[in-house]
């Protein structure tokens, strides 16, 4: 079986599993989540094939360069992705609770099990929530009709989508790998692990990573050439320079994910030496390159969380945000930092005590601009009018929750303490801690904000809070024991454990755990509940909350132009201005033909080529790897011989939804704050802030 | 930002465009540039950290000594520099005179003297392979043959995107597009340079010394 399925065997299809081995619920979770891979996909193939959407999705999705779109999809492939983690962090507190002297899951099972969920909720769930945020607000917050490169933009989504198909993949075919989400060789290498697992990984990080890198890319630029004038630095909205500041670090830190990923590959593919036990390998050069983004790669991840807390605390606060200029500081700072405390996720491998203590000093330091943008928070809320809603919920439970987590990330950054604690439960409990209120809430949150700009109507407000309170629960039921489990000495990634002390916690955590499967549903019936009632919920005239940026003066949906003429920017919150002065929506003089790039298949075409490479490495099939880069670099050859044309919109059709917006807003009634979350928001706020505070 | 429209002149020394609205476009994609070479730097820089880190990891096998043929090394710079030289003509020659045959002449001999060092490069790696000097053997050759291959897979990218801009000349002319184009061509084929110059002092210089 050489040509052409590469190593690929029958037995290695986890389906058939189901009926060729003896029955287990080792086996009835493995094979049932490759069914359920299977069968959802053909659901989705079949709903679109009945409903006759296989156009509209190629046409007015896969294929749209609109960077409001692309950020959609993001968000669409982090939900997926978000699904299935959730389910996997469910099956193993499950096999906790049974782990007392063994457990229903094979140990090999659970190996994978928190590995691919560590896999997928970095890199499959967090950074496409992100992405998609960024891709949303950038360009609507700055003022600009689109990114700097569309084309890339959409490419970039297809390498993501890249990564995340080789992880759904690797549920079906074959098996992932083992090595936790940080794949330390040797035990990652060919000697130990020759199966397709780390292959998978391999590939999977590699690829979607110079997405990543694209996406950096594309937001600096545009961040820092597309702004409308007038927009100087110091009166970009928090969000945007939060976005910067990660783009920053995307460009700087996924170069050494790449390097440690290919040399990997080299290592496995070709018999390399980077990282092996013999021949002048050296495994601490992964531990090093790894860390050099992994440690980054926190805060790529939380800072624009971080930015959606300063918009949200602001708007829900009605008040101008609290020390504009030292946020800014402090996220430059952090990003600076975060690139000199890597070494603090292996203090115990081997380093000298002063390199340790160095490092240790490093990451005590990067508390303190983190611990300012508290206390901006806190005193950008103090005597606000502030609005007890969803997005105030989630920042509520983050406020108390990520100082939690914080405070343990002090503990840990002490070598001496971390010795005691590493490598056990309290590391898991410390991330989740800072990870779910820090980066989820803030996504969630977001969520809550901006869905009415993106669709048009409101989520709904009792639905929206009752999840959010189970999230807050769920989290801190699940993994806060952990702590407790950890100082009790329950090492982490360990498959079982003798102590039945440990059993009221594993019963507390997969309470919690089923809470936050609740949570998950919550949100699924969120969505499901406010587009039932989106007629109720609509908010076309485009500024529910009473917003303060840019994005807020446009209809919502925004039309794919963004902005009929680009504003002028004449201070920061310049949105909030106008409205205090009673001069918002102004009707331009004239208006111009607008130049959007035309669809391109470019991001499916990198989408399904790229996929075929990793897929093709992975089996040893080395004809479809030699094919799909041949039509990587073929299509970039010769698309570079066809000049790109563009849609043009006439000044006619522009003024014309221009004006029936305005027209609409000067028939609305605004709401007051008072009624915010009823039927009579339409989007017009009757504006209620302190600008000079 | 938008205002700038009216400076024009001053933004691209080097390219001469024509008319104001995409000049600022030009401005957009060359920064992006920039900074996607700044994104390859620090993965050069790292593979060159990688190398520092293994020079002694031989594990018996040759070492730094006996895999460098200086006398090669010495030819291929020569090639290399003398293509960024042969590039920088061409982008003076698309910036003073609208003859496209007199770009592409410069470029054909840029793209030749790539082509040389190249294949002295694959006939050094031809040699080692000869002699047992293959990246199984160590993690030191591990490293220098990642170092060097990644520079060499730069430049065989760089003659592909050659052959391209060759063919978008003779379709399209020397449009504002493809001066924007030939800039960014530029801007790598000097990286690349640079990243020689360091690899030439870091792995076969000191390796010899």
């Amino acid at each position: 079986m050489n040509f052409p399925f590469g190593r690929l065997e029958w037995s290695d299809l986890k389906p058939v599993h189901l009926f060729t081995h003896e029955f287990s619920i080792d086996n009835l979770v493995g094979s049932g989540a490759a069914w359920m891979v299977v069968i959802g996909a053909l659901a989705v193939a079949v709903l679109l094939t009945v409903m006759g959407r296989w156009g509209w999705l190629w046409r007015e999705w896969l294929t749209s360069v609109d960077h409001k779109k692309i950020g959609i999809m993001y968000m669409v492939l982090g939900f997926v992705m978000f699904a299935r983690g959730v389910a996997e962090g469910m099956a193993m507190r499950a096999h906790q609770t049974t782990a007392l002297n063994g457990g229903v899951l094979s140990e090999e099972h659970w190996a994978e099990l928190f590995s691919t969920h560590g896999t997928i909720m970095i890199f499959f769930v967090a950074m496409p929530f992100i992405t998609g945020f960024m891709n949303y607000l950038i360009p609507l917050q700055i003022g600009a009709r689109d990114m700097a490169f569309p084309v890339l933009n959409q490419i970039s989504l297809g390498l993501t989508a890249t990564g995340a198909a080789l992880c759904m993949i690797s549920l079906v075919v074959g098996k992932f790998q083992i090595g936790g989400w940080t794949a330390y060789p040797p035990f990652t290498g060919s000697t130990f692990d020759p199966g397709p697992g780390p292959d998978y990984w391999i590939w999977a990080i590699a690829l979607s990573g110079f997405g990543s890198m694209f996406s950096g890319l594309n937001f600096s630029v545009t961040i820092y050439k597309m702004r409308a004038p007038g927009m100087t630095y110091m009166r970009m909205p928090v969000f945007v320079w939060t976005a910067l500041c990660t783009s920053i670090l995307l460009v700087f830190a996924l170069p050494p994910l790449t390097v440690a990923a290919f040399m990997q590959a080299l290592d496995r593919t070709l018999g390399f030496h980077f990282f092996t036990n013999d021949l002048g390998g050296n495994m601490m050069n992964y531990a090093n390159l790894f860390w050099m983004f992994g440690h980054p790669e926190v805060y790529i991840l939380v800072l624009p969380a971080y930015g959606i807390f300063s918009e949200l605390t602001s708007t829900f606060a009605a008040k101008r945000l609290y020390g504009y200029t030292s946020l800014v500081l402090a996220t430059m700072s952090i990003s600076v930092i975060s690139f000199c405390v890597w070494l603090h996720h292996f203090f115990t491998m081997g380093n000298s005590a002063t390199i340790n203590v160095a490092f240790g000093i490093a990451t005590g330091i990067i508390a303190i601009p983190t611990g300012v943008k508290v206390y901006v928070w806190m005193a950008t809320l103090w005597r606000g009018r502030i609005r007890m809603t969803t997005p105030m919920i989630y920042m509520t439970g983050f406020f108390m929750l990520f100082v939690i987590g914080g405070l343990s990330g002090m503990i840990l950054a002490n070598p001496a303490i971390n010795w005691q604690v590493h490598n056990t439960q309290f590391i898991v409990a410390h991330f989740h801690n800072v990870l779910l209120p820090g980066l989820l809430f803030g996504v969630f949150a977001g969520i809550h904000i901006w869905f009415p700009k993106a669709f048009g109507f409101r989520l709904h407000e009792t639905a929206g809070q009752v999840t959010a309170i189970l999230w807050i629960v769920g989290f801190s039921l699940t993994f806060l024991p952990l702590y407790f489990v950890g100082l009790m000495g329950y090492p982490r990634r360990s498959s079982g454990f003798e102590d039945p002390a440990l059993l009221p916690y594993m019963y507390l955590t997969l309470f919690g755990a089923l809470l936050i499967g609740c949570a998950l549903l919550g949100l699924i019936a969120t969505l499901w509940i406010s587009i039932r009632q989106r007629d109720k919920l609509a908010v076309p005239l485009g500024d529910p909350w009473d917003g303060r940026t840019l994005e807020w003066a446009t209809p919502a949906p925004p039309p794919p132009w963004n902005f009929a003429v680009i504003p002028h920017i004449a201070e920061r919150d310049a949105f909030a201005r106008e409205k205090v002065d009673g001069k918002p929506f102004v009707q331009p003089p004239d208006y111009k033909d607008i130049h959007l790039p035309r669809n391109t298949s470019a991001g499916m075409i990198m989408f399904i080529a790229t996929t075929a490479f990793g897929f093709g490495v992975t089996w040893w099939m080395w004809w479809l790897v030699i094919l799909s880069v041949l039509v990587v670099v073929g299509w970039f050859f010769v698309t570079s011989f066809i000049e790109h044309d563009e849609v043009t919109i006439p000044a006619a059709e522009v003024r014309r939804h221009h004006n029936a917006w305005i027209e609409a807003i000067s028939l609305a009634t605004p709401v007051t704050r008072d009624h915010e979350t009823d039927s009579r928001n339409r989007g017009l706020a009757d504006t209620d802030m302190v600008v000079a505070s | 930002m938008s205002d700038t429209a009216t400076t024009n002149e001053n933004l691209h020394p080097g390219m001469n465009l024509g008319y104001s609205g995409d000049a600022e476009h030009a401005e957009v994609t060359v920064f992006g540039f920039w900074t996607f070479l700044m994104s390859d730097l620090v993965t050069f820089g790292i593979v060159f950290a990688i190398f520092a880190t293994m020079k002694d990891a031989t594990a018996g096998g040759p070492g730094p000594a006996e895999v460098t043929n200086l006398t090669s090394i010495a030819m291929q710079t020569a090639l290399l520099l003398g293509s960024s030289f042969a590039f920088s003509w061409a982008s003076l020659s698309m910036k003073y005179h609208d003859i496209i045959w007199r770009t592409l002449g410069w470029l054909a001999i840029a793209a030749t003297s790539a082509l040389g060092f190249l294949m002295l490069e694959l006939y050094d790696f031809y040699h080692m392979i000869k002699e047992g000097a293959v990246p199984q053997r160590s993690g030191f050759l591990s490293a220098l043959w990642a170092l060097v291959g990644l520079h060499g897979l730069h430049v065989a990218g760089g003659l592909l995107w050659m052959a391209a801009m060759t063919g978008q000349i003779l379709k399209f002319g020397l449009t504002d597009q493809i001066k924007s184009r030939i800039t960014r061509m530029g801007l790598y084929w000097h990286f690349l340079d640079l990243v020689w110059v360091g690899i030439f002092s870091m792995v076969y210089l000191a390796g010899v010394a």
